[in-house]
This record gives C-alpha cells, structure tokens and sequence, in this order.
C-alpha cells in the first residue's frame, strides 16, 4: 500500500520534474505553423539529433506568437519566416544575429470553378485586384503569421488599402494555414498558402493552385538565437549549434533533400547575403 | 454498581429548550442517577426524544442549565445514545464496531475479541460481516445498541427502541436492557408504550408538553398515579 | 505517425507514436485528477462540514468554476508559467507538467463542488450518530470521505472526463510538441488542421474508446467494493 509519504512524493516529482530536464540535451525552438505543417522539422530533426545528440523540440506557432515567444523567454531560438518581424525583434534586442536558412514560395490556391477567372496566371498582384474588384470570396489567416504578414504586403503592393477596402467577399479568420484551407475549401474562396503546407494538405475539395511562380511570392526564413543577455536560462550554445547546423553545407542539403511527392519544398539559402 | 464517575448524576435545573416560537421542553428540573432504568413516557410530541438528546448533551438548553456530575459542558465521552432510527455507517457490522472501538481509543489487539464479545451480546454474530445497512430493522437495532455499547458507557439512553419492532425482536431488545443495566450501566430509555414502560422501569418521568406531569419509582406511578393527566394517560386516555 | 494510413490501422498495428501519444494522454489527465483531487477533497469536505460567513457565497462560486472555460484556465497558467511570468523560473511551460497543473486547476474545482455536495449530504445522514461518538473534525472529514468513496469516485471520473476531453488548455500551455507534449487531443487539432480529417476522426474515436475503458474500469471497481462493504 503506498504511503502517505510515497504519495506525496509522486505527486511532486509530477510537478517539479523540471530538473530533470534541465539537465537533458534539449532546445525549444518557436517556429510556424506552416512549417510544422509541411514535414520539414521531421525530416532535418532527427539528423540533427543523430549527429549533436540535442533534443529540439518545436513549439509551433504563427509568426508574430513564436517572436513573442522568443521575447518572453520562452524559447531557445526563432525560426521563422518575416525578415521585417525579425528585424524588429533584432533592433529590440530581444534576439542575438539574424541568418537566412532558406526560402519557399507562396502560391495564391483557388476553386477550380474559378470566379475570378485568374487560374494559371504568373501575376499575384493582378490576381489580387481583379479578385477585389468582382468580390471573389477570399480566406485571410488573421494572425500576424508570416503568411499573413506577406498577404498583407502584397494588397500593398497591388495598391489596395485592405483594411478600408475590404467587403464580406474577405473572411479573416485567425487562425493558422491549415484551418484556412479547410475554410477556403469548404467556402469555394481562394486563400494565399504556403507551397508546403499546400502539399501535405489533403483536405483539398475542390481547390487548386490559381496562381503562382510570381518573384513577390517568395518566401524567406530567418533563424535567430534569443538574447542570453535577456534571458540567461537560454541554452545559448545548444542553440547557436542547431543554428550553425542549419546554415552548414550539412544541414543546408537536407533542407534541399525534403521533397512531398518529389517536389522540393525549400530553397536552402544561407549563404545569399541579401536574404 | 460502579462507583460514582464523571457523568452522573445528570441534572436538569429549570431547562427550556425552544425552536424559534415553538417550546419542546419547558422549565424541566430532574435528576437522573445511578440505578435501575429511567423510563421517559408520555404522549407523542411530548418532548421524550429532546430530553434525552439533552442529557446526551447534542441540545443546547435555551435556559436553564444541565449538569454532569455537577460539571458543565462534559464531552460524551463515557455517554452513549441509540437514536429512534439509528444510522448504520457503510461497512460491515463487525466494521461499525470496530470504527466505534477505534475512535474511542481500544487499542488494536483487543478490538477483535471486543468486536465478537458484543456481537455474541445482541446476538448478531452470524451476520458479522454483512453490510450493517443491508440488515433488517430489528438487526439495526441491536447492531446499534452494541456499538453504543462499545464506548463503554456510564449512561444510555434509549430512544424508543421497539418503536418499530415487531414482538420477537422488542422481547430481545429487552431482554438486552435488563443484562445491561445488570452490568451496572445507567440506562435512561423512552416508550410510548406503557405495558413496556411496567416492564423495564425501575423509575418513571411522565412528561406533557415539554413539563414534567409526575416523576417517581415505577411501582408507586403505575399502582397509585397523583396526577389527573398520569391518571388519564395510565388508563389509555388521548392527552390533548 | 504515418499520416496515409486510417487510425483503424495505426491501432491495429500499435503504432508506437500513437501509443506514445495515448500513453501520454492517459499520464496527463490521470496526474491531473490525482492532484485535483489532493486539493478538491478536503476543500470540498471542508466547506460541507464548517459554518463561516459567505459560505453560500462560496458554494456558488465553486459550483460556477466547474464551467472553468479550458482555454481561460490555458492562458492564466501559461502567463503563469512563462519565462517572464511569476513562476518562469520553474522552467515547466512546453513540458507535460504544465499540462497537468492546467488541467489539474481546471479539474479541482469540479471534483471539490462534487465533494461538497456528496459530503453534506452525507453529514446531514451521519450528523447526530458521530456527535453522539464524539468524534473530533479530522474523524469525522477522514470517516465521511471514507464512506462516501464511491460517490466520490465517480466525482473523480466527471473530472476525469473534463481532463481528456479538453484540448484548450494544454494546447497553449504544452505546444503540442512533436513526441513530447503531443496528446490524443491535440494531435486531432494538429491533423485536421493538416486537413486529415479521417485520421482525425479516427483519432477521435480512439480517444472515447480509451475514456470508455477508464470508466468502465471504474465502474468495475466500483461493483466489487459494493458488493464488499454494502
């Protein structure tokens, strides 16, 4: 029979396990839904683990949460994917160095019945005025992510003040890519996706890609340690390991190497100083 | 008979119990002390039940004060008392004694012969180990009387015991009254039922109303009453 | 987990991150409701038993907190948890610890308003006999409990069934970390926001199946200490 003793002591080990894993070989890293979603971090971990041994463990989110997440403290390293985001978290100081890992690309997804009729079309920023000119009906992810981030950028850059301009035909829904496929796919409207994410969604309906291939569509990620300056519990060199990793030839060919149905995903970009 | 100990004698001196408007025991003066059972009679309503969860000490007087062997406020440790309907705890009977033994400080080796010992007593030991509120109600009963007996009492008291009980089992409830307070324990019961009351009590206290109609050792009540109301009640007369 | 193969599959073959994941499920909410019920059984016993002022104030609050929304009880915890929150230096956010203390505050005040409610109505019965044994408060809580097990065990699996039903909670507290805080029901967000809506589902109906077998297990200990003590 377990004494009172023995229950208390279960009951705080329960709750006070965290030494334990303190002292494990680990990292939190904030990232994205999106690439979360696309399968990449289960192809590249565990060759990471298997070379340093270090535990990553993904916490995913949108973009501006997992930057939060990296203010607060609450993660070892950011890995995401809005240069204008992270620079800002840089020039807060809440972050140590930006480098650029790799890039993927945004397509524009819409109904094969087409209501804008815009399919198979290279002009995202056509594509986008002439879907608020006839009010096609269109998905928006709400969320300060970095997909919504670069939707947002591209209204701009069609010369659409979207916030004034937008009518019921534009449903933002606060939520991450793969809620607003479902969405777009249960509503028939067109939605700005990931390519990734686009690939292993299989809740499809009727959607396809409308649009895509457009320079604007281009998608870079950024991976940043969090300042240990400001938060001296960060694993600073667990952290800066899975980051040299990730911009290493090693860590940059198995990004190149995750293909969905053969198709590569990401562009491994670390050594364009421009990114 | 034992020596005098802490709880008795019990005294009553002017002691008013009310319910908000309504008084069940008005301006009562008694003593109840070593000896032959006191048997509380009177008609339903008359305040018997009050009475003696006062002199158990679970009723707090409105006015007046109650003593314990002159002392105020004595804990029921050497009291005990069997409720008209008496509650079984969820366990076994040899479990409702043993929680009783326990609480009341037997230590562990002599529960089990304590348990058995009681059991025999009431004549419950073929049912030990049933749950206790599955018995029937006669089975309660005694259950509940050995149980108050384990606290090892100076005083019980009684609530209308057979109240509910068909005449096989009033015999045995009883019969266990006269071995009990052939052991010496003070044993202060309430009847409604009068031939009950000739045949176990050593001393009455007629109560009506809340007051004390008549008190008096049980021979001269029943064969010369002095009250109107002793007389009406001793004669089968409805008391308004 | 493979994701092009039916749940139906992945539990015929005991896939073993789906194992994992029930494995870890079951050891949240369960720790959960131990906790809670640390916590909620004496609250609760003691509330019945004791008169102070505000008292009826108290039973409704409690009573309400049993429709603690998950998500709420998410954020306090994780603000709570959070580096830069009060207890940050615990380092417990992103950890299945963190999961069983959202879910054990969400549970408690459940298990402590049912405990409330089957203990007075348990004292009301016993009052009269244990004043008359003299039995002193810590008795009287102890015997009460004791007697009363199996209504409080079905308290238990009321919070129980809160626990592994919700998904608000632990979300935000645990990350839904691939292959450590990763739980039946997070893992449902996770596919069905991939779009796997039939692994989904049939990650769904493993997760009633598992909280079916609890329950029935209970009940099965329930029956046999009936038919012992009565």
């Amino acid at each position: 029979m377990l004494s009172r003793r023995h229950l208390i002591a279960i009951a705080a080990s329960l709750v006070f396990g965290v030494s334990a894993y303190a002292q494990e070989k680990s990292i939190v890293v904030a990232s994205t839904t999106s690439t979360e979603d696309s399968g990449l971090f289960k192809h590249i971990l565990p060759l990471f683990k298997a070379k340093t041994g270090i535990d990553v463990k993904v916490v995913a989110q949108g973009t501006g949460q997992a930057l939060d997440t990296g203010r607060r403290g609450d993660a070892d390293v950011v890995f995401v994917h809005a240069k204008s985001a992270e620079e800002k978290f840089l020039a807060e100081g809440a972050g140590v160095k930006r480098y650029p890992v790799m890039y993927n690309d945004f397509v524009l997804i819409g109904p094969k019945s087409d209501p804008a009729s815009i399919n198979g079309g290279r002009d995202i920023v056509a594509a986008l005025k002439i879907i608020k000119d006839k009010g096609a009906p269109f998905i928006s992810r709400g969320d300060r992510s970095g997909t919504h981030i670069a939707e947002l950028n591209l209204w701009r850059a069609a010369g659409i003040d979207i916030e004034k301009d937008k009518g019921p035909w534009y449903k933002s829904i606060g939520q991450g890519m793969g809620a607003a496929l479902n969405t777009a796919a249960a509503s028939n409207a067109y939605v700005l996706s990931d390519r990734g994410t686009w690939l292993s969604f299989k809740n499809r309906g009727d959607l396809t890609i409308s649009v895509e291939g457009d320079k604007r569509l281009f998608n870079q990620y950024g991976v940043i340690l969090v300042n240990p300056q400001k938060h001296p519990h960060v694993k600073k060199e667990l952290g800066q390991a899975f980051i040299d990793w990730l911009i290493s030839p090693e860590g940059q060919k198995a990004i190149a190497d995750y293909k969905i149905n053969g198709q590569q995903l990401f562009y491994p970009n670390a050594s364009d100083p421009s990114a | 008979m034992r020596a005098p100990t802490a709880d008795l004698p019990i005294s009553f001196e002017s002691v008013t119990v009310s319910a908000g408007a309504v008084t069940i025991l008005d301006h009562v003066t008694l003593t109840l002390a070593c000896g032959p059972p006191t048997v509380v009679i009177g008609p339903n309503g008359s305040g018997k039940t009050t009475l003696l969860r006062a002199a158990m000490g679970l009723v707090k007087p409105s006015a007046g004060r109650i003593t314990w062997g002159e002392r105020e406020n004595v804990a029921p440790v050497r009291r005990a008392i069997v409720f008209q309907r008496p509650v079984m705890l969820r366990r076994s009977a040899r479990g409702n004694i043993r929680y009783v033994l326990r609480s009341s400080g037997v230590a562990r080796a002599e529960r089990n012969s304590r348990i058995g010992e009681l059991l025999g007593l009431v004549g419950l030991e073929h049912i030990a180990h049933r749950p206790a509120r599955r018995l029937s109600g006669g089975e309660q009963q005694r259950l509940a009387l050995a149980r108050a007996l384990a606290r090892d009492p100076i005083v019980l008291f009684l609530d209308e015991p057979t109240a509910s009980l068909d005449p096989a089992a009033t015999k045995a409830i009883e019969d266990l009254v006269h071995t009990i307070s052939e052991r010496g324990i003070k044993v202060v019961m309430s009847t409604h039922d009068i031939a009950e009351a000739r045949r176990l009590a050593g001393e009455i206290i007629m109560l009506h109303h809340g007051r004390i109609v008549e008190t008096g050792a049980a021979m001269s009540f029943f064969d010369a009453p002095k009250t109107d109301e002793a007389k009406k009640f001793l004669a089968g007369e409805l008391l308004i | 987990m493979p994701t092009d193969v039916s749940a139906l599959q992945l539990v015929l073959t005991g896939d073993p991150v789906l194992v994992a994941i029930v494995g870890l499920s079951l050891a949240v909410s369960l720790s959960a409701v131990f906790l809670a019920a640390l916590v909620g059984l004496p609250c609760g016993a003691l509330i019945a038993l004791t008169q102070f002022p505000g008292r009826e104030a108290v039973i409704v609050v409690l009573n309400a907190l049993m429709g603690l929304p998950p998500v709420v009880v998410g954020l306090a915890v994780f603000l709570a948890l959070s580096r830069s929150g009060s207890l940050g230096s615990w380092g417990l956010l992103f950890t299945p610890q963190a999961m069983v203390i959202a879910q054990a505050v969400l549970v408690s005040p459940i298990i402590a308003a049912l405990t409330r409610q089957t203990i007075e109505d348990l004292w009301s019965e016993y009052r009269d006999e244990l004043t008359a044994m003299n039995i002193g408060p810590i008795g009287r809580v102890a015997t009460l409990i004791w007697d009363a097990r199996f209504s409080l065990v079905t308290a238990l699996l009321a919070g129980f069934g809160r626990a592994a039903a919700e998904v608000g909670a632990i979300i935000i507290v645990g990350g839904n970390i691939d292959g450590f805080t990763r739980t039946m029901t997070t893992a449902i967000v996770l596919e069905t926001s991939k779009g796997d809506l039939p692994l989904a589902v049939g990650l769904g109906m493993v997760l009633i199946a598992v909280v079916i077998a609890v329950n029935a297990l209970a009940w099965g200990v329930r029956r046999a200490g009936e038919r012992l003590a009565g």
